[in-house]
């Protein structure tokens, strides 16, 4: 045991060292009365790294993004953001929140919000940024509106403004596009990718799994508390396979499509499963040789298990069961 | 940053408070309030002229002033119950909470600096109230209270104490039932309050026993009898006949500096357990 402000002493010089994830967090635990709602959940997002939090209504994920801002406190476990604990206020300083529950104070106007909040993370920003946030959410012409007057899904697009404020350097988007227009959830998917580009660290919560297959490095699957699995997009989906579309298939063509990979047809579409080490010339090698063979090219598109089918593969299997 | 946190937020509560409906509820109530007693006055003024000594007279006016006065921090006091509520924990309920305290912001600071926007609107509210009806009841009877500073700010104390109390209510029952519980507890303690002094008129102790017991609990009632005793003629309690001892808008003695001090460290008191209830809650 470690006794007086020794603990404190290494958290500083934890903090001091240079590159810390984005997030990192170990072990987390809570329960409510009797519902274990977190059960030893530990995951990283990496600087300028997008993650998908993923998983099943009641799976736990507002709850660990409740625990990574200090607004729910863990049972146990501990969390570093942006290399400061989470005890710490100041660990929130370059952090933007767009809450599962989002509500703003009914009777100040959306700049008065964002206004608002510039001065809470204390830090000093350029004049025109609450208006270019409001701007990347379309809600620059409601500037001066009265929040109490905007519909759920304005208010959730006044939510991503004030989540973008003040230069984050994380980002924690709990289901942002749950209000959304289909529009909308365009825009999100546009402003997540101007974000990576960016470099900036999001940690995203959604159920629209395309979104997040489009837009996510990686993915942490959560399951009745516990991480089911985790991993990159690749290593989560493993194989990948190849559409093609062909006529005039001869059987010396069949055979060769057939040494490819494991090989399905439906009608002129082939499926050919590709080996996990399948490089860059692959395809287009596979390609040369059935037009060398004779047979006319259509179509030719990467095909893989979505990420819908894997997660609903993880989540049947239930946990105890293999996650790869 | 702390101290940062707490302007900011006793700023918002200010702006919230003068934009939410209760403000134009309020403001209603105190002009109607003053509007009755500027009327009530003009007639004590036209009636008695002449014909009462000036010791009745002014034993009148401060009874009448007394009277106006408990209205206008029954008022206030409502205004700021049920403002405390929502203020704090229906934040919570509503999930507007979220988005402000993941902000590099300390809970405990964010808490004073609401109450301090409570105390702020309360107290600006009963200087404002008060000052309008102390003109009012100088340009109808021509009587300016002895103490008004020192009146204002026990008033402004009692409400206080209300509001610090619909804090703490307000983390352990809803928003509008903390709101109706701590003007239910101003109520019975100021009743209590006027039996006990209705039992030390008629020499019962334990009668007695019940209003001083009350004012610890909740100091309400006493600070009010100290801002009735700066508010009152000093000269009218020598002129009394003893059935005046149990007036319930009239007060005997000021307040101890004792008593004071114990207000004080009940705001301190509750304050801090609505304190431990805000930092422990998980959002
Ligand atoms: N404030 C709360 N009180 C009691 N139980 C809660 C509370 N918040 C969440 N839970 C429970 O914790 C579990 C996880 O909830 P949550 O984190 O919201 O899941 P998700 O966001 O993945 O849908 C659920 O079973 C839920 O009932
Ligand atoms: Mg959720």
């Amino acid at each position: 045991m470690i006794a007086g402000p020794a603990p404190a002493v290494a958290e500083e010089l934890l903090a001091a060292l240079p590159p810390s994830p984005a997030v990192w967090c170990s072990s987390l635990r809570k329960r409510y009365r009797r519902q274990v709602a977190v059960d030893g959940v530990s995951f990283t997002v990496g600087r300028g790294e997008v993650v998908g939090l993923l998983g099943p209504n009641g799976a736990g994920k507002t709850t660990v993004i409740k625990m990574l801002l200090g607004l729910v406190g863990p049972d146990a476990g501990d969390v570093l953001l942006l290399g400061r604990p989470a005890r710490d206020p100041r660990a929130r300083t370059r952090v933007g929140y767009l809450p599962e529950l989002f509500r703003y104070q009914p009777w100040l106007t959306a700049a008065e919000v964002l206004a608002l909040h510039v001065r809470l993370t204390g830090i000093s920003v350029p004049a025109e940024e609450p208006r270019e946030c409001l701007d990347v959410v379309g809600l620059a012409d409601r500037a001066g509106d009265r929040v109490g007057d905007f519909s759920k899904g304005m208010q959730q697009r006044l939510g991503l403004a004030v989540a973008l404020l003040a230069g984050p350097e994380l980002v924690i988007l709990d289901e942002p596009t749950s209000a959304l227009d289909p529009v909308g959830r365009a825009d999100v998917r546009d402003l997540l990718l101007s974000l990576r580009a960016r470099g900036v660290a999001v940690l995203l919560n959604s159920h629209l799994i395309g979104e997040v297959e489009r837009v996510c490095d990686r993915v942490v699957i959560l399951d009745k508390g516990r991480v089911a699995a985790s991993g990159t997009l690749a290593e989560l989906l493993g194989r990948r396979d190849v559409r093609l579309r062909l006529a005039g298939v001869s059987r010396a063509a069949e055979e060769l499509l057939a040494a490819a990979g494991p090989l399905t047809r439906d009608g002129d579409w082939f499926t050919v499963g590709l080996p996990a080490d399948e490089d860059a010339t692959t395809v287009p090698a596979l390609v040369d040789d059935l037009v060398a063979l004779g047979v006319r090219v259509h179509a030719v598109e990467p095909g893989r298990i979505s990420l819908e089918e894997r997660l609903l593969g993880i989540l049947r299997a239930g946990p105890g069961a293999d996650p790869r | 940053m702390t101290v940062r946190t707490v302007l900011i937020f006793a700023a918002l509560t200010v702006q919230e408070a003068s934009r939410r409906r209760v403000l134009r509820s309020l403001a209603g109530l105190t002009i109607v309030l003053l509007a009755v007693s500027a009327f009530g006055f003009s007639r004590i003024d036209a009636e008695f002229d002449g014909e009462l000594t000036t010791g009745e007279a002014r034993l009148v006016a401060s009874t009448v002033l007394n009277l106006v006065m408990f209205g206008l921090s029954l008022i206030a006091a409502l205004g700021t119950a049920f403002l405390a509520g929502p203020v704090l924990a229906g934040e919570f309920e509503s999930g507007m909470a979220l988005a402000v305290l993941a902000r590099p912001v300390r809970r405990s600071a964010v808490l004073v600096g609401k109450w301090l926007g409570l105390v702020a609107f309360g107290s600006g509210f009963i200087t404002l109230a008060g000052l309008v009806q102390f003109l009012v009841v100088w340009a109808t009877v021509g009587y300016w209270p002895p103490d008004p500073v020192a009146g204002l700010a026990l008033l402004a104390a009692q409400t206080t104490v209300l509001l610090t109390l619909g804090l703490l209510l307000s983390t352990v029952i809803s928003p509008m039932a903390s709101g109706i519980v701590a003007v239910g507890l101003f109520g019975a303690t100021w009743i209590a309050g006027v039996v006990g002094s209705v039992g030390a008129a008629i020499g019962n102790d334990a009668v007695a026993r019940v209003g001083d017991a009350s004012r610890m609990l909740l100091p309400t009632d006493g600070l009010w009898r100290g801002a009735m005793n700066a508010f009152q003629d000093p000269g009218l309690l020598a002129t009394l006949s003893e059935e005046f001892n149990a007036h319930p808008f009239l007060s005997l003695s000021p307040l101890t500096g004792a008593y004071l001090a114990w207000a004080i460290l009940w705001i301190v008191l509750v304050l801090g357990l609505a304190g431990m209830a805000f930092l422990r809650r998980d959002l």
